[in-house]
């Protein structure tokens, strides 16, 4: 490891590139039995009978589990409590599981599990979500008494009036679709029934404190009775939460039952069978201008499909609605959103969560506008963005930290050189064959989770005899370098070298509940809650100096592994070494808190998020006019980081947030047939390769963030939900004609689509 | 039958031939860097070196690579234990996020600079084509081969 490059430091770099990484499916444990899933070919039925008697007499089969073996609840769920951990009576879409069948080996395993035989009556399924609103829908859950899962609005200003003043009224309607996070690494579980009675679990998970919801919510027993802990994990974007906790609990099951550790590791398969996915949304969309491009007024519907069961999309759209205007001022808004059972797969968190569906609307309109008004699109921009002190569409006045969306959008200006490539564009009246265009788009994004949930983290520091230090804190290592930024930030507030420090891998048991690393907020929770634990021990510290060494100095300097009171200068080592013979631990546990937020559900107005971030992404790229083919050429990001923790670790997120907006801009949908999935692996799931990516460029704006002890702002997220609208932009500038829909065909008369 | 795996040659019991490559690697070797990803030869988390080319063998049988020499991530390492130059790269360059692909790609890149020591960026897009990555969006794994590639100059 190089640590004189902090700046790209990661404590599991090593492991990783030697391939020491020991991932859940890596892991073995003596006489370990593997589990597997059972699915029905079914999308919507009514259960008659689950025949397992076969499968049991199958070959190295040692137990077929299914919702009768389960003691604790079969129903469980972070909002509304309807997951079906196993099928009861009824199937609700294509992925849910009838069956859990466990054997010595895997291969035995799978093969007894097409021994479970089921018998069902299929029911019509609800596959649009606009069918399920409509009042003499039948109800895909009859004990939730409706198909509407969550309703979200906004009420602002006067809507009448908005569009009686707009010179320009423009109306269209969006539609995006189902995508698949495509972590790496499939779900996979171990769990381990310990001697002493505490089921221990093992997941590829990123929230392990979900996991150990729902795996004691099957078991039946207490919180304090399941471990769960954490195990490198090849990535989540948000879709590692209640699948894999599934997964897990049922993997617990197992364990508990058959008194042997199990595994149970996912193919690809099941994985985008089962998992949840990001919500494909309708969305109609309204708009008044001035004639001079002033926004007037805003009225939107926007329809989220929840596929079967509910998930966190009340959270999902809940974002979608505070954000549904995009960075703009507007006086007058009218905004409806609905969560909506089908039963199409199952849709919760993705990276982005609920914003880039809205961003592809936002942004595409105000290019129309612009194009209709025969405005500069950036001049529009300029004219309606969110600056120091505006009031967002929510009613939340912008003043405690920096408004920078004009920074961001002038710096992505000056790195492409945007205005003289904008006047190149094609704009469909070129003869070439290939059409050139660039687009732009920008977006701000509440930071953290916000008025949708409970927001603290917490940070334990344990410094050793020797002056070594363990560090942990409730924030997820998802793959994107959490432990190596809590580390660095460590190491920069305490004045101490980086190699004393070591990440201890927390469990559930050892450190409270630090919410799900989720909302971009790993770096500012966990980071927050590191600055304050550095504080509170920087003060025990100074307190031991002045009592034992008489220091009468009350601002001790912590610098270079030192500590310099006054005059007096002491080795950070020494002094450790002297509060442990003196009975004194340097052990200590840092809280934060997100300062106050605040929602009113009637009107949708509030304080929605304790700060916000900025962003601004283009894109340069030519059609060709003949086959369709999108070829992307550059790609420029600008966003406000607050304070970078580990600056190459901040340009991975930013590349990596591209590369998936891309993905959901032109290549990535599950199809679905009939409310099954038809392309269930990567041949047929298109992933953006290294070829179908263009040259990116990052530049990090850093205005630390006072709301954020830190002073990082969340940037996993914002850099994910721009390249979609710039993408469609650029295409709109190439080749003149608009899309909406995702991921955009580019359609050539009798020639197939190239990008997908 | 034999094999040699990471410079070390291997007798394989017969019991053993039919059974899935990546399988006999990772549970009989204990070399769990190789991973199964897709097990359809579309994502490239299984890539190893066999007679120095870049193969996805989640598809292959023991069989298949009888009397052929394989490099596993777990031999990239130079004898002595320190890292080899294309694996420091991808460290000092923040090539890897959930790492997960990490293994294929730094094998697949090995491969490729072996028989191109002075690539364009364009090129290590091609040769990366075969790797999927969902974390990095590639930018700084194009880096870190770039950069790399000056070692395997002679």
């Amino acid at each position: 490891m190089k640590k004189d490059n902090p700046k790209a430091w990661r404590n599991d770099a090593y492991a990783k590139v030697t391939g020491r990484a020991r991932y859940t499916d890596d892991v073995k444990f003596p006489f370990m039995l593997h589990a597997v899933p059972v699915y029905s070919d079914f999308v919507s039925a009514k259960i008659v009978s689950i025949d397992t008697s076969d499968a049991e007499k199958s070959e190295g089969v040692v137990k077929v589990l299914t919702h009768k073996d389960v003691a604790g609840t079969n129903r469980f769920g972070q909002i509304i409590k309807d997951f079906r951990i196993f099928a009861e009576d009824r199937i609700f879409y294509n992925g849910d599981v009838i069956a859990l069948v466990v054997a010595d080996t895997r291969a035995n395993a799978v093969k007894a599990a097409g021994l479970v035989k089921l018998e069902a009556k299929a029911i019509p399924s609800i596959l649009d979500p606009e069918k399920a609103l409509e009042p003499d829908c039948p109800l895909v859950h009859e004990e939730h008494g409706s198909n509407i899962i969550n309703e979200h609005r906004v009420r602002r200003g006067n809507i009448e009036d908005g569009f009686k003043n707009s010179g320009l009224i423009l109306e269209e309607v969006f539609q995006t679709q189902f995508v698949e996070h495509a972590y790496m690494e499939p779900e996979a579980a171990i769990c381990n029934p310990r001697h002493d009675g505490v089921i221990e679990v093992y997941a590829s998970m990123q929230h392990p404190f979900s996991t150990r919801r729902f795996v004691n919510a099957v078991l039946g027993g207490r919180l304090a009775d399941v471990e769960v802990i954490s195990t490198p994990m090849g990535g989540g974007f948000g879709g590692k939460d209640d699948t894999v906790s599934i997964v897990a609990a049922r993997t617990a099951l197992a364990a508990k039952l058959t008194g042997k550790p199990v595994k149970c590791s996912y193919a690809r398969e099941w994985s985008i069978r089962e998992s949840y996915k990001r919500h494909p949304y309708r969305i109609y969309y309204k708009m008044g201008f001035t004639k001079d491009g002033k926004i007037k007024a805003v009225k939107t519907k926007i329809i989220a499909d929840g596929g079967a069961y509910c998930s966190v999309t009340p959270w999902v759209t809940w974002r979608s609605t505070v954000q549904c205007c995009g960075p703009y001022q507007v006086e007058n808004v009218h905004c409806d959103t609905y969560g909506v059972y089908t039963n199409n797969v199952v849709t919760g968190a993705m990276r982005g969560f609920g914003s880039p569906q809205m961003n592809f609307v936002v942004e595409s309109m105000i290019d129309i506008a612009a194009s209709k008004l025969g405005i500069n699109p950036i001049e529009i921009r300029r004219k309606n963005m969110v600056r120091q002190g505006s009031i967002t569409i929510t009613g939340q006045k912008l003043d405690n930290h920096k408004v920078a969306m004009e920074e961001t959008l002038n710096t992505v200006l000056d790195e492409f050189d945007y205005e003289s490539k904008f006047k190149k564009c094609s704009f469909g009246k070129s003869d070439a064959d290939e059409l050139y265009g660039v687009g732009l788009a920008m977006s701000y994004r509440g930071m953290s989770l916000g008025a949708e949930g409970t927001d603290f983290n917490s940070a334990i520091i344990n410094v050793q005899p020797d002056g070594s230090i363990l560090l942990e804190t409730g924030i997820h290592e998802n793959g994107q370098g959490s432990e190596s930024a809590m580390c660095l930030i460590l190491a920069r507030e305490l004045g101490v070298s980086l190699d004393r420090i070591r990440y201890r891998r927390p469990s559930t048991s050892n450190i409270p509940d630090g919410g799900t690393t989720v909302a971009s907020r790993g770096t500012v929770m966990g980071g927050g809650a590191v600055v304050l634990a550095v504080k509170k021990l920087k003060e025990k510290i100074a307190e031991f100096i002045n009592k034992h060494h008489g220091s009468a100095e009350e601002n001790a300097v912590f610098k270079d592994d030192e500590i310099i009171c006054g005059k007096d200068k002491y080795k950070f080592d020494d002094v450790i070494s002297s509060m442990y013979r003196n009975q004194e631990y340097p052990h200590v546990f840092g809280v934060f808190r997100g300062p106050k937020v605040t929602w009113n559900e009637e009107n949708g107005q509030g304080d929605a998020y304790f700060s916000w971030t900025y962003g601004c992404q283009a894109i340069e790229l030519t059609v060709n006019r003949k086959s369709g083919k999108v070829k992307l050429l550059n790609a420029v990001a600008a966003h406000d980081a607050g304070k970078a923790a580990n600056v190459q670790m901040t340009l991975g997120q930013f590349y990596g947030g591209m590369a998936m907006g891309i993905g959901y801009g032109l290549h990535e949908e599950v199809k679905m047939k009939d409310g099954v999935i038809t392309n269930t692996n990567f041949n047929s799931y298109r992933l953006p390769r290294s070829t179908d990516l263009p040259e990116m460029k990052a530049v990090i704006i850093e205005n630390p963030d006072p709301n954020s002890p830190s002073g990082a702002k969340g940037i996993g997220e914002p850099t994910n939900e721009l390249m979609a609208p710039a993408i469609s932009n650029a295409i709109f500038n190439a080749t003149g004609k608009r899309y909406f829909k995702l991921p955009i065909k580019v359609e050539v008369s009798g020639e197939e689509d190239l990008n997908q | 039958m034999k094999m040699t795996v990471n410079r070390k040659l291997i007798e394989v019991p017969d019991s053993m031939k039919e059974r899935k490559l990546v399988e006999y690697l990772r549970e009989e070797l204990d070399l769990t860097g190789v991973k199964n990803a897709c097990e359809m030869k579309s994502c490239g988390a299984c890539a190893v070196l066999v007679n120095n080319k870049s193969f996805r063998i989640c598809n292959a049988y023991v069989k298949d690579v009888e009397n052929c020499e394989l490099l596993t991530i777990e031999g990239m390492e130079n004898e002595d234990g320190t890292l080899h130059p294309l694996q420091q790269a991808f460290i000092d360059f923040g090539a890897m996020q959930c790492g997960f692909c990490t293994p294929g790609m730094v094998l697949t890149a090995h491969a490729f600079l072996l028989g191109n020591s002075e690539p364009t960026r364009e090129q290590i897009r091609k040769a990366l084509q075969s790797n999927i990555c969902r974390c990095t969006g590639y930018q700084q794994i194009i880096d870190a081969v770039e950069a790399a590639s000056v070692f395997y100059r002679k």
